[in-house]
């Protein structure tokens, strides 16, 4: 397992920076968005956190279509299923080491970009502190759809259709505990335990699923 | 138990043979178009009868035409998860059919519930569109049920379209309860009471009956399209069976 995991990021590691699209992504999301609101920065520092987090989900459903598709092109996730070890496993290790590969350096880029959304330090962490419990569930999500796509040509577009309604929790509970670490009245505490619950609920039944679909779709 | 389970069981699975339910099917449809044109009938005119309401004027019919269609949306939608599970459980052939026949006939209910309450909302609230958490939740199981009919399309082999179809159908399923919840959250956070909502008064029988009587027609209606769309998706895996035999007979032919 612990080979796997290597294996997984050397290979997106070292593909070409592969693991560097979604933060390229995130920063082109996040510096065209003051072309289109205007550079005022008040109210960029409003929608910042929203901003921030629309461009997380966006750039994390980006990489997802070739989680299964590239070992499965080349026959290795056969290999994978048919090995020792429950093919739950190895999906949950795929997806740890996508999350590690993308998710995480899209956390720690978030405090720069944070600061040109100019927003301040409290909202900043909250940013970051949701997207770090936040984000493995949007990959959880999303290693389903990967699933399911992964033998068709275009799954990327696909994909996105068929997983964004279904993160639509993830967002909102992200968004509102940010907002409650800015804004006084409003509650973190509550939104944040309820974000890692919904990562911990989607890292069980997420690989799961994925790896049932992966058995009977490609066997 | 299994003696009173058995005869269920079995008949259902009788259907699993494609001409047993075509036959089927056959029977049933006139019937319940017949049924359906009727329960629509007495239900538009006791809808047409029923008096004004004192506040909303004449807009309380549109109540006939929008609260069946988001009933059905949802049943719809729980017939499908059903029938997913009749996939991925008892790989029953034709629940696949069904959940392929019904995803389009839950997308346009949830479609027609969306625009009736829209042109309900515009001399209601003034609005032709609120974010209110119901609204919002129903839009996102039209974006579901969209997302549903793609993937279908787009997956060529209908056994690996099943499977996928289905796993989608339940995920959403589960899925669905939070995405209510989180909706209802992400509401009295963003705007607390700032649209009056329409406090549902206690219904009197003078509205409640035709209520009643549309829906019963419009779950008819559902019954009558998703038996003919069964019959269509048969009929037409039908057709590619028989392509594809003849394309190998041809190619065969010309080999030799």
């Amino acid at each position: 397992m612990r080979a796997l995991l290597t294996r997984e990021l050397r290979l997106a590691l070292r593909t070409g920076g592969g693991a560097f699209y979604g933060v390229l992504f995130f920063l082109a999301v996040v510096s065209i968005t003051p072309f289109a609101v205007g550079p005022d920065l008040k109210l960029l520092s409003t929608i910042g956190p929203a901003i921030l987090w629309i461009s997380i989900l966006l750039a994390n459903l980006l990489g997802l279509d070739r989680l299964f598709q590239a070992d499965s092109e080349d026959g290795s996730l056969d290999l994978l299923l048919l090995g020792p070890h429950p093919a739950t496993a190895v999906v949950l290790v795929k997806c740890i080491a996508h999350w590690l590969t993308t998710g995480l350096p899209l956390v720690i880029a978030t405090p720069v970009f944070g600061l040109l959304m100019n927003m301040q330090a409290p909202a900043i962490a909250a940013v970051m502190a949701t997207a770090l419990v936040g984000s493995p569930a949007i990959t959880f999500i999303g290693a389903v759809g990967a699933a399911v796509t992964v033998s068709l040509p275009r799954g990327g577009l696909l994909l996105a259709i068929v997983v964004l309604p279904l993160v639509i929790p993830v967002l909102i509970f992200a968004v509102s505990a940010t907002h409650g670490a800015v804004a006084d009245p409003a509650p973190f505490t509550a939104p944040f335990l309820l974000l890692c619950a919904l990562s911990l609920f989607f890292a069980v039944l997420g690989p799961l699923i994925a790896a049932w679909t992966l058995r009977h779709s490609t066997g | 138990m299994s003696d009173a389970a058995a005869p269920s069981a079995s008949r259902l699975w009788d259907l699993a043979n494609p001409t047993r339910f075509l036959n089927l099917a056959a029977r049933l449809i006139p019937i319940l178009a017949v049924a359906t044109i009727a329960a629509f009938a007495a239900g538009l005119y006791m809808g047409l009868r029923a008096p004004e309401d004192y506040q909303q004027g004449s807009t309380v019919l549109i109540m006939f035409i929008h609260v069946p269609a988001a009933w059905l949306a949802m049943m719809c939608y729980s017939l499908m998860a059903v029938s997913a599970l009749g996939t991925l459980v008892w790989r029953h052939p034709l629940a696949d059919v069904s959940v392929r026949a019904a995803a389009p006939l839950g997308a346009a209910f949830t479609f027609l519930a969306l625009v009736t309450g829209s042109l309900w909302g515009k001399p209601m609230w003034g609005t032709w569109w609120v974010w209110d958490a119901r609204l919002t939740s129903v839009l996102v199981l039209l974006i579901i049920y969209l997302g549903i009919i793609a993937l279908a399309r787009a997956i060529e082999e209908p056994s690996t379209a099943a499977r996928s179809v289905a796993v989608v159908t339940l995920v959403g399923f589960i899925n669905i309860p939070i995405i209510k919840f989180s909706v209802d959250w992400w509401n009295t956070l963003h705007q607390p009471a700032s649209v009056s909502r329409l406090a549902p008064p206690a219904m009197d029988a003078v509205f409640l009956y035709p209520l009643l009587v549309m829906s019963a027609a419009y779950t008819l209606f559902f019954f009558t399209c998703h038996l003919m769309a069964m019959r269509n998706e048969i009929l037409r895996r039908r057709v590619r069976t028989m392509r594809i035999q003849a394309a190998a007979g041809g190619s065969a032919a010309d080999v030799r």
